[in-house]
């Protein structure tokens, strides 16, 4: 195991993301609280509580997903296809590293980095609300397993992609509309029956819905269900992964 | 042992053009090994293959006894490379890049050593720099370092001098006989004939993905080579008109040219003895040996 080089891969990226510090972490800070104000306080005022949560904690749990699952798949697959793009891969591919090193190198910097900014936004909405979290080590769990899948998520669009705007396409087109659809600013429940067996299949409400369990105890779907459905996209993205790697898929020519 | 071994490797890429057709190399441990060959003649992609950059589609290649795919580990440990293009990370210190480098290739950390390179390669004074504020020769040294930060025992450079200045150049072709005192293999590439000719031990000439001919430097220019001879001779006589029938003499402005091949000893005493007995006198005499270039020519006219 080529542990020097794992931890090589991610402090170079780690240290891309303190480089432009700003960008990475001020500015979903930024966004967040305006949702706060916008959503929290402005509108959420005028909202009745759900399930006895007032609607400006209701949200928080959907803003940090929000903000960590675009942030897990821009930090990974930029990271990976900047290298492709600049051509400096020529040292990673020609270095005595395993494709799986390779990857725990960027989906661990890119989770790490995803963390950061999901306690961070934690942090920032404290300011806010009262933060009453009744299974904080779930949450904290859920924080990491779900950074870390879509991170590798990321990574296969990374490798994938082979131009900048392929990197935007899934997380723009599918991702952040799918997050905004899956019950970040309401309850699945709220929504007509037909728009309810909808959403099902939408992944996302999986997500979030863990989430605010974590929080609130307060679910849409159980806990069980979820984490299932979490799990079973991470197996899914590593058996991605491993094919890709297996094929040379788009890095070797 | 051999430092590198190659057999029977083909390449033809996705878009079925076949850049390299039955390759089969060896290249010894410690000395400097030059492919020469023209743009596109396969060059870079026979690199890129042995390190890991490019598939191959047919073959065997084995460093240092290791096989290049199913102990690639071990294989590329050994192994610093060049490309021909500069990629560099801009932001990144000089001295952060190596440390990466060195660390992707799982060795301890060395400030000592990292710092030997930057001076070897006159990068000390930038090492805190970010590379995007170093000038193009300073970036190619910068890869090169990259190359050598984790000690490799082969180095390959592709087109290490390509646009770069004759001053860099030298004190490249110094960097890399240090290298080679040092014990460490060094595989190039080039399309500047002088440069196999001065660094190489051996040159092997690629053609269309074909290697045509390897041999030691010395004895491709032997084998291959003419030399020819200018004599500068102020009397025309009739004796000296027999002489340059019989050497078939090439008359160029005021000089006659002998040419012949280097492996023909006894041509040239013949010659003086000829005109020694004919009484021709010269006034100036010069030789001339072919260049690696025009052995190349001559190669691939073949
Ligand atoms: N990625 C690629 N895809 C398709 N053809 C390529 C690729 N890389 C190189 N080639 C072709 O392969 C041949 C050999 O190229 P290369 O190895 O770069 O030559 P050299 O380094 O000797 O100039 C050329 O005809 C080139 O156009
Ligand atoms: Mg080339």
């Amino acid at each position: 195991m080529n542990i020097r080089g794992i931890f090589a891969i991610y402090k170079f990226e780690m240290s891309r993301t303190f480089r432009t510090f700003s960008q990475s972490i001020i500015s979903p800070v930024l966004t967040t609280s305006l949702y706060f104000v916008v959503f929290g306080s402005a509108i959420g005022s005028r909202i009745e509580d759900i399930d006895g949560t007032p609607y400006s904690s209701f949200i928080i749990p959907g803003l940090i997903m929000l903000t960590i699952l675009s942030q897990s798949i821009s930090n990974s697959s930029f990271g990976i296809f900047f290298p492709k793009f600049s051509g400096t891969i020529y040292e990673i591919l020609s270095a005595p590293i395993s494709p799986f090193e390779i990857t725990i190198g960027y989906v661990c910097a890119a989770a790490s980095k995803s963390v950061i900014v999901g306690i961070i936004i934690l942090l920032t909405s404290s300011f806010f609300v009262n933060l009453n979290i009744i299974h904080p080590v779930w949450m904290f769990f859920l924080l990491i397993l779900i950074s870390v899948t879509f991170s590798l998520f990321g990574f296969i669009i990374g490798i994938w992609a082979n131009d900048f705007q392929k990197i935007q396409l899934i997380p723009t087109f599918i991702i952040t509309p799918l997050t905004f659809l899956g019950g970040s600013f309401y309850s699945i429940d709220m929504l007509p029956e037909i728009w309810q067996k909808i959403s099902y299949f939408n992944p996302i409400v999986y997500l979030i819905s863990a989430f605010r369990w974590s929080f609130y105890e307060h679910t849409d779907i159980s806990i069980i269900v979820s984490l299932t459905t979490i799990l079973g996209f991470l197996i899914l993205c590593l058996i991605a992964i491993y094919y890709i790697f297996k094929l040379g898929y788009k890095i070797k020519v | 042992m051999h430092a590198i071994e190659i057999s029977k490797l083909d390449k033809r890429y996705d878009n079925g053009l076949k850049a390299l057709t039955n390759i089969n190399l060896k290249v010894k441990k410690g000395e400097i090994f030059a492919l020469l060959g023209p743009n596109g003649a396969g060059k870079s992609s026979l690199i890129n293959i042995i390190c890991g950059i490019a598939k191959k589609n047919n073959g065997k290649i084995s460093i240092l006894g290791f096989d290049n795919i199913s102990q690639y580990k071990q294989a590329r440990s050994l192994i610093g490379l060049v490309p021909q293009e500069i990629a560099t990370d801009s932001f990144e210190k000089v001295i952060d890049t190596l440390k990466f480098s060195r660390g992707l290739f799982n060795k301890k950390k060395s400030s000592t050593y990292l710092d030997k390179i930057l001076r070897d390669l006159s990068l000390f004074e930038k090492k805190n720099q970010q590379i995007r504020t170093l000038s193009g020769g300073m970036k190619r040294r910068v890869m090169i370092a990259k190359a050598l930060s984790h000690e490799p025992k082969i180095l390959f450079l592709d087109e290490p001098t390509a646009g770069v200045d004759v001053e860099l150049r030298k004190n490249l072709w110094k960097n890399l006989n240090d290298l080679k005192k040092n014990g460490v293999t060094i595989f190039l590439t080039t399309h500047y004939i002088e440069e196999a000719e001065q660094l190489a031990d051996r040159v092997g000439v690629i053609h269309e993905g074909k290697i045509i001919v390897v041999e030691k430097t010395s004895k491709l220019l032997e084998k291959l080579g003419k030399k020819t001879l200018k004599i500068s001779i102020k009397k025309k006589t009739e004796s000296l008109k027999l002489i340059i029938k019989k050497y078939s003499l090439k008359k160029s402005v005021s000089h006659y040219l002998l040419n012949y091949d280097l492996n023909d000893k006894n041509i040239v005493s013949n010659f003086f003895k000829d005109l020694n007995k004919n009484q021709i006198e010269f006034e100036d005499l010069e030789i001339k040996k072919s260049s690696l270039e025009e052995v190349f020519l001559n190669l691939i006219d073949k």
